[in-house]
Formats: structure tokens, C-alpha cells, sequence
């Protein structure tokens, strides 16, 4: 490997991180929207504890709107996750069957299915491939 | 590798400290990544690192620090394409290291954890060591081998 290579890979490292945008390693766009009345969340950019703190009351705030009915998390836009991702996945699966509401996953690429199998998500939770299915999945229920 | 007087020493190291906030978790796992890239590692294995970094970091600063004022360390060696890292803290340490490293336990279910860090720390690395007491801070290390690195670093 020449050295001009290792140079590259060290700065495509850095981007990658940044995200689409330039919107920096620290912020964590949510985009919430409410579609039949179920509520679909388009997460985006990094999912660690700090970015999961400022989004949890995001989402708590969209689901008083749909009175709990339904919640479609979509992942298309993540480009890391770790076990604070999961608590709030998890935490919002609480939340919405305490109200005896519905939700689902949808977009999930292969390293947050592998980190959904580890923590046992992929039992409790059904992923779809689109947001339209999830959102047709749940009002259908 | 072996320096002229006969040390045994990595093939390259890097030690960060920094203040245990939260904004610091992205930080630490990407300076990480671009440490270990001059391994050219897969999109997977980097992945894998970065997300290990973070559980530790976070830990660090939730559990150790329990969100107060402190230090972590971090420091990554290179040893002949086994890259290894330690993440450090002087916080309140661990009670029962042995219960920690029980999926879906968390000492603090009110924060919303999902209690799954030290299980996706033991999958994504290689080896994984634990030295905690109360009182005492925390100490984690961990192996991983990046399978494409066969040249070793600081050669010509």
C-alpha cells in the first residue's frame, strides 16, 4: 500500500462520520411524520447515548399525537448505532404497547440486523424492507 | 516489533484523555477508526471497533462517571495486525463484574439502557478483559485481529 492510499482511508474515515450534508458528527437529525395515523420516524446520522438523549422526547412528543397507535422506526438514514440505539428502540416498544399500540422497523442494513439479532429485538419486533410496508403492516393490524 | 537496544515494542501506539461527556463517545471511536485504518481493515471490522469503542466509552461515562466531571483514556497499540485497545476510567467502578457481563442486565434500567454494551463489546472483539473493583474505576481491554494487515506498520 503507498502512502498516498493510506492518506485516503484515513480521511474517508472522517467523512463517513460527518455524514450526508455536512451536518457534523454531533447532531442527529429526526424527521417525524404521521402517515394514516401512525406516526413514521426517519432516523439519521449517528445513534449513540449523546444523539438518543436529545431524540427520545422527539419521538415521545409525535406519539402523543397519534395517541399511541402506531410507530414505524426507519433506519434507512443511520450510520451507527450502538446498545444506546437499542434502549431507545426498546424503551419506545414499552411505551407504545402500554397503550396497546403497534410498531415496527423498517430499512434495517445487515449491521444493525446483526446488532437487532444479538439483543434479541428481532423477536419482539417485525422489520420490513420499506416504510410503506410497515406503515400498510400496522395499519392492517 | 524489536527496537536496536531489544525493547519489545508495538508497531505503533496513540493514547488519548479527554472529559467524560457525551459528546466525547463520537470522538473517541472515530479517532479509533482512523488510528487503526493504516491496517486497511473492512468497512465491517472498522465498524465492529468503533461500535466496541463506544459501548466502553459510554460506559465510562454513564456507569463510572455516572455523568459527573472525569477522565477517560483511551490508548490502541498495533501488534503484528492485532490491534488493541484499552479504555479506562477512575469512577466507581464495577460491584459484580461477572453479573455485568450478563446480557440484558443494567444497573440502571431508569436511564433506558438497553443492557446489551458489554455482549456487543464480547461479539465484535476477539477477546475482551474486564478489571473493575468499587471505588477503583474501570479498566477494559480488547483484541481484535484485522485479517487484511499482513505488512507490518513503519516499514518503507
Amino acid at each position: 500500500m503507498t502512502g498516498i492510499t493510506k492518506v485516503r482511508s484515513l480521511s474517508t474515515v472522517a467523512f463517513e462520520t460527518l455524514g450526508s450534508g455536512g451536518k457534523g458528527v454531533f447532531t442527529m437529525p429526526v424527521e417525524t411524520t404521521v402517515v394514516d395515523g401512525i406516526l413514521l420516524v426517519r432516523l439519521a446520522g449517528e445513534l449513540d447515548h449523546h444523539a438518543v438523549e436529545s431524540i427520545r422526547q422527539d419521538i415521545e412528543t409525535g406519539l402523543e399525537s397519534v395517541r399511541h397507535r402506531g410507530l414505524v422506526l426507519s433506519f434507512r438514514g443511520i450510520d451507527f448505532m450502538d446498545s444506546s440505539g437499542l434502549g431507545l428502540i426498546l424503551g419506545r416498544y414499552r411505551s407504545v404497547k402500554e397503550h396497546k399500540g403497534r410498531m415496527a422497523l423498517c430499512e434495517v442494513n445487515t449491521t444493525l440486523s446483526k446488532l437487532f439479532e444479538l439483543s434479541g429485538i428481532l423477536k419482539i419486533l417485525p422489520v420490513f424492507e420499506s416504510e410503506q410496508a410497515a406503515i400498510l403492516a400496522l395499519k392492517e393490524a | 516489533m524489536i527496537t536496536d537496544d531489544g525493547m519489545l515494542v508495538p508497531d505503533n501506539e496513540m493514547h488519548l484523555q479527554f472529559r467524560s461527556v457525551s459528546e466525547n463517545e463520537a470522538f473517541a471511536r472515530v479517532a479509533v477508526a482512523a488510528f487503526v485504518s493504516q491496517l486497511d481493515p473492512t468497512m465491517e471490522e472498522l465498524t465492529e471497533l468503533k461500535t466496541a469503542v463506544s459501548e466502553a466509552v459510554t460506559n465510562a461515562i454513564i456507569h463510572g462517571y455516572e455523568n459527573t466531571y472525569g477522565e477517560v483514556r483511551v490508548s490502541c497499540a498495533i501488534w503484528n495486525g492485532v490491534v488493541e485497545i484499552e479504555i479506562e476510567d477512575d469512577g466507581k467502578g464495577i460491584e459484580d463484574v461477572e453479573l455485568a457481563r450478563q446480557p440484558l442486565w443494567t444497573s440502571r434500567p431508569e436511564l433506558e439502557r438497553s443492557g446489551m454494551g458489554i455482549t456487543i463489546m464480547e461479539s465484535f472483539v476477539d477477546e475482551l478483559m474486564i478489571e473493575s473493583a468499587p471505588g477503583r474505576g474501570t479498566r477494559i481491554r480488547m483484541r481484535k485481529t484485522i485479517a487484511s494487515s499482513t505488512k507490518p506498520i513503519g516499514q518503507a
